[in-house]
């Protein structure tokens, strides 16, 4: 796992792509992490709102601890995570090989819709992160 | 794997605290997090048992200040010590750019120690990385019972146990009443941000 450059440009792209797709769909707020649980973009709330590195930290060992339970049922791998809550609803889902993105919604927003725009996206992301 | 932001002018690293259960690794986030300024410093995250054992792993971001411009941050996080979380120790290593031992004096706990050790050179081949080139920093913890009647390991003996091959820089330390603990986050921090500027020739860093 090699150490991991983020220019300004890297940035500028891939923000205008996550606001286009899932901030401006109504997805409240969209992070985009690598597997150690570093935060490469943070979209759509304020640091009062949420704890955004804790939230990167428990989302990357949470999809780490599910690729082991996949393996011990003979998957390589869960590609997806998804969570419902009363008020909001949480959506993991990895990128490539390295990277992991977060999307929390209400009920306002269909899963449906944020895994499309999350599966025309990906590869553009991936594009862009890891060439 | 550290994140070098170009654009924010941040250098994000991650360092982890490893050893047997018990050893003292959560007492030493513990200290820093109470110890620190909470500008310099975010929430402590910690998941563990109702017997306060840590369960998954501890998180402190802490910011050390600025080094030529650059933002230095870093992430501190422990590992759960006991045997039969193999699997949740490997993953908190996922990623990690410096390292903290942390043996427990115990003359009982002689084993552990060495078998901790060995779990880490394992689990750092998973993910290619090898423990003789990784930033690495010993701590003898719990010196104080040395001057009990429990029965403890002499400096000399976790020396020769430890780090006879490895050869790095440790230290002596009272986890719970501070002594040892920022000396040896300071000296883990100096060589984890140092390898990341040569590797990135931030040469400046």
């Amino acid at each position: 796992m090699p150490d991991f450059v983020l220019t300004s440009s890297m940035l500028e792209k891939s923000k205008n792509i996550l606001v286009n797709s899932l901030i401006n769909a109504g997805v409240r707020t969209v992070l985009l992490i690598d597997s150690a649980g570093n935060i490469l973009v943070n979209l759509g709330q304020t640091a009062d709102e949420i704890d955004a590195i804790s939230l990167a930290a428990l989302a990357a060992a949470n999809l780490g601890a599910t690729a082991q339970i996949a393996k011990l049922i003979g998957e390589d791998d869960f590609t997806l995570l998804f969570h419902k809550g009363k008020n909001g609803n949480i959506n993991f889902g990895r990128i490539g090989n390295d990277l992991i993105l977060i999307t929390i919604f209400g009920e306002d927003v269909s899963l449906g819709l944020v895994r499309c725009r999350i599966t025309d996206i990906s590869e553009s992301l991936r594009i862009i992160f890891e060439g | 794997m550290a994140l070098i932001d170009l654009s924010k002018k941040e250098v994000h690293c991650k360092i982890v605290y490893y050893g047997a259960g018990r050893c003292g690794k959560t007492t030493n986030l513990l200290y820093i997090y109470n110890a620190m300024n909470t500008k310099n410093r975010g929430k402590m995250l910690t998941i563990d048992t109702k017997g306060d054992r840590t369960l998954f792993f501890d998180l402190l971001p802490l910011n050390l200040g600025k080094i030529s411009g650059f933002d230095i941050r870093i992430q501190l996080y422990t590992v759960p010590g006991q045997v039969m979380y193999a699997a949740t120790r490997k993953l908190v290593l996922k990623g990690v750019d410096g390292i903290v031992f942390v043996a427990d004096p115990l003359r009982v706990r002689k084993e552990r120690n060495k078998e901790s050790l060995e779990d880490l050179r394992k689990n750092l081949k998973d993910y290619h990385l090898n423990l003789d080139e990784m930033p690495l920093v010993m701590q003898y913890n719990k010196r104080d019972l040395a001057d009990t009647p429990i029965p403890t390991l002499t400096i000399a003996e976790l020396e020769d146990d430890l780090n006879k091959e490895l050869k790095r820089k440790y230290f002596e330390a009272i986890a719970i009443k501070g002594n040892g603990v920022f000396e040896t986050l300071k000296e883990i921090s100096k060589q984890t941000v140092h390898q990341v500027a040569v590797k990135h020739l931030l040469t400046t860093l």
